[in-house]
């Protein structure tokens, strides 16, 4: 494990390379609201994060990462169009003893840009693949949008497609509520018996037999979700066809240009996906441009599902082939929501990613 | 060095521990006056008794302070990080069961699993603006428990005390709490998702992997587990 002066020299450099490519130099302050980083992330966040009180702002957050402030800084006073570059610490608790840091440094370049969204993405991508190229990484790349566009494409009730928009970050939920609405598992035994008395009693009288009313969620919300819930018994299941075109989509795993052929193809059944595949290919022709050898870079549909929640567009890792125990390189990807999130009202198009300096030392000290 | 052996040190707990060592030929017991947190263990050479609160042992096994102890499963659970590296079951021990439980108010006719607290959470959220609030003092269990089932946009508020009646008094709109009977949940109006079973807790003992064990010590160790006839 290299010192932390080496470190923070590495990262030094990456942040000048970063600098030297356009970006201006900003900071982020190490304290950050706990309640942001909480209704972005959610409950989860707390495990990761290290939580601490402030006698006057209350809850707060070491920052977890640059992506948020950075994202507030831009939303609240950037000028447009902003390359942004920062490099520090960040801090993550470690709940299993597998030997990860908890706190390290990250030297990120962020594009908010309402130009070009894939020429920014080629132009992030093509920075870091640059900066890495001495240590010969391979490249993983998906991309969210494509999975979004599919969801939205499919034929079934808007609650449908919100559910599993919701959960495409939790696979194994995504899961059970695609079989579910599927019609590959039937519906749970006690949402059954509910339906049927309500189709005996009506809601009302469910409702009135239901006991005591107490706490915020009232009953008219109760009765919302039942009509929902009739609603949704009433629709009929997810043809076969569109669910088999989805999990097609989700074990794509191919190199570029024929993970591009394919998604045209599927798009030929599923239209609404033509545009997010035609952003892909405008994609590649932007790396390309750029020097890229897209003929040998990966995509997998998938990529980035489990890890990165705000990210919903293209996405990216590097990885030593040589090292599978350490985490990513680098990492970073598209969240033109989060900014809409975070902008109160107005958005703009955004992409970056961070590299891990340490991880950089370990490498380039193994080959030494 | 002697086997230290933490054993909680008041109440029905460490009654019920010391009737379940005695069973099997052990006599724990405490010494001095009644006041005083001090104690033996008759019938064995090496193995000292040290009366602690049940909260604590957790702590302790984990930092190798004592080798043994007596606490519930919720609480190491809890209490500990990666608990699975820093100790080792040896022997539920049949009492002190207590189930940490979610529950919702019985007027919610539309929610009775995991999956339907899911939904009412995102619909909370979009009509009242904040996150739907658990109110619990196992935070640790609940979220690993939570995170497993996917759900999504909940809160844990802390509730050390009543938890139960915090969805009345509007501070939660659901809670996770211990419960044996089910009693108090039903007297405030409160019921069990069918799949809400977050962890059957027990008082068990435990064996740290952590503390610096001597030839001696794992002599005056086996010598314990075949008078309580554990399985090793």
């Amino acid at each position: 494990m290299a010192s932390k002066s080496a470190i923070r020299a590495e990262a030094a450099r990456l942040f000048d390379r970063f600098q030297a490519a356009g970006a201006q130099p900003v900071e982020a302050s190490v304290l950050q609201s706990a309640d942001t980083l909480l209704d972005l992330y959610g409950e989860d966040i707390r495990s990761r994060a290290y939580v601490t009180a402030d006698p006057l702002q209350g809850e707060m957050m070491l920052r977890p990462d640059f992506t948020v402030p950075v994202v507030q800084m831009h939303m609240s006073d950037g000028a447009e169009p902003a390359r942004y570059t920062y490099m520090g610490e960040v801090f993550r608790k470690q709940e299993h003893d597998d030997g990860r840091p908890s706190e390290y440094f990250q030297v990120g370049y962020e594009v908010f840009d309402r130009e070009d969204p894939e020429a920014a993405d080629a132009e992030v991508f093509a920075l870091f693949a640059d900066v890495l190229s001495p240590l010969g990484l391979r490249a993983a790349t998906g991309d969210i949008g494509i999975l979004l566009a599919a969801v939205d494409g499919l034929n079934t009730s808007d609650r449908r497609k919100a559910a599993l928009k919701r959960h495409l970050w939790r696979p194994r939920r995504f899961r059970t509520l695609l079989d579910r609405f599927g019609g590959r598992t039937s519906m749970p035994e006690t949402r059954a018996r509910l339906l049927k008395t309500v189709k005996k009693v009506g809601v009302d009288g469910v409702l009135d037999q239901a006991g005591a009313e107490i706490g915020l969620r009232d009953r008219s919300e109760v009765a919302k979700r039942i009509t929902a819930l009739e609603e949704d018994a009433a629709t009929p299941p997810i043809a076969a066809g569109e669910v088999d075109i989805l999990d097609h989509i989700l074990s794509l795993r191919e190199k570029s240009p024929n993970a591009l052929e394919n998604l045209r193809d599927i798009a030929v059944d599923l239209p609404n996906i033509s545009g997010a595949v035609q952003r892909l290919e405008r994609r590649l022709d932007a790396l390309s441009a750029k020097g890229v050898d897209v003929s040998k870079l990966d995509f997998e549909a998938s990529y980035g599902r489990t890890t990165m929640e705000y990210y919903d567009g293209f996405v990216f890792g590097f990885y030593a082939e040589s090292r599978p125990d350490l985490p990513p390189l680098a990492s970073g990807g598209r969240y033109d929501a989060l900014t809409r999130v975070l902008g109160q009202g107005r958005s703009i198009p955004a992409v970056g990613g961070v590299i891990r300096p340490a991880q950089v030392l370990t490498l380039t000290e193994g080959k030494q | 060095m002697t086997l230290k052996l933490g054993v909680p040190s008041k109440g029905r707990l460490m009654e019920k521990t010391f009737d379940w060592f005695a069973e099997r030929g052990v006599t724990l017991r405490r010494t001095g006056n009644e006041r005083e947190y001090a104690g033996a263990v008759d019938g064995l050479d090496g193995v000292e008794l040290v009366l602690l609160s049940a909260g604590e042992i957790p702590r302790e096994l984990a930092a190798g302070r004592i080798q043994l102890g007596v606490t519930g499963s919720d609480l190491v659970r809890e209490k500990i990080a990666d608990w699975e590296n820093k100790m080792r079951e040896l022997e539920p021990m049949g009492f002190g069961h207590a189930d940490l439980i979610i529950a919702v108010p019985k007027c919610w006719a539309d929610v009775e699993t995991l999956d339907d607290l899911d939904a009412a959470a995102a619909a909370f959220r979009s009509e009242h603006g904040f996150r739907l609030r658990i109110a619990t003092k196992y935070h640790r269990l609940v979220r690993e428990f939570l995170r497993e089932a996917g759900v999504a946009d909940y809160q844990l508020v802390d509730s050390q005390g009543a938890t139960e009646g915090t969805v009345k008094n509007l501070t939660a709109e659901a809670v996770a709490d211990i419960t044996s009977t089910g009693d108090t949940l039903r007297a405030n109006h409160l019921k069990i998702l069918t799949d809400g079973s977050v962890h059957k807790s027990q008082a068990t003992l435990f064996r740290s992997r952590r503390a610096d064990w001597t030839d001696e010590m794992r002599a005056d160790f086996m010598a314990l587990a075949r008078k309580l006839g554990l399985e090793d």
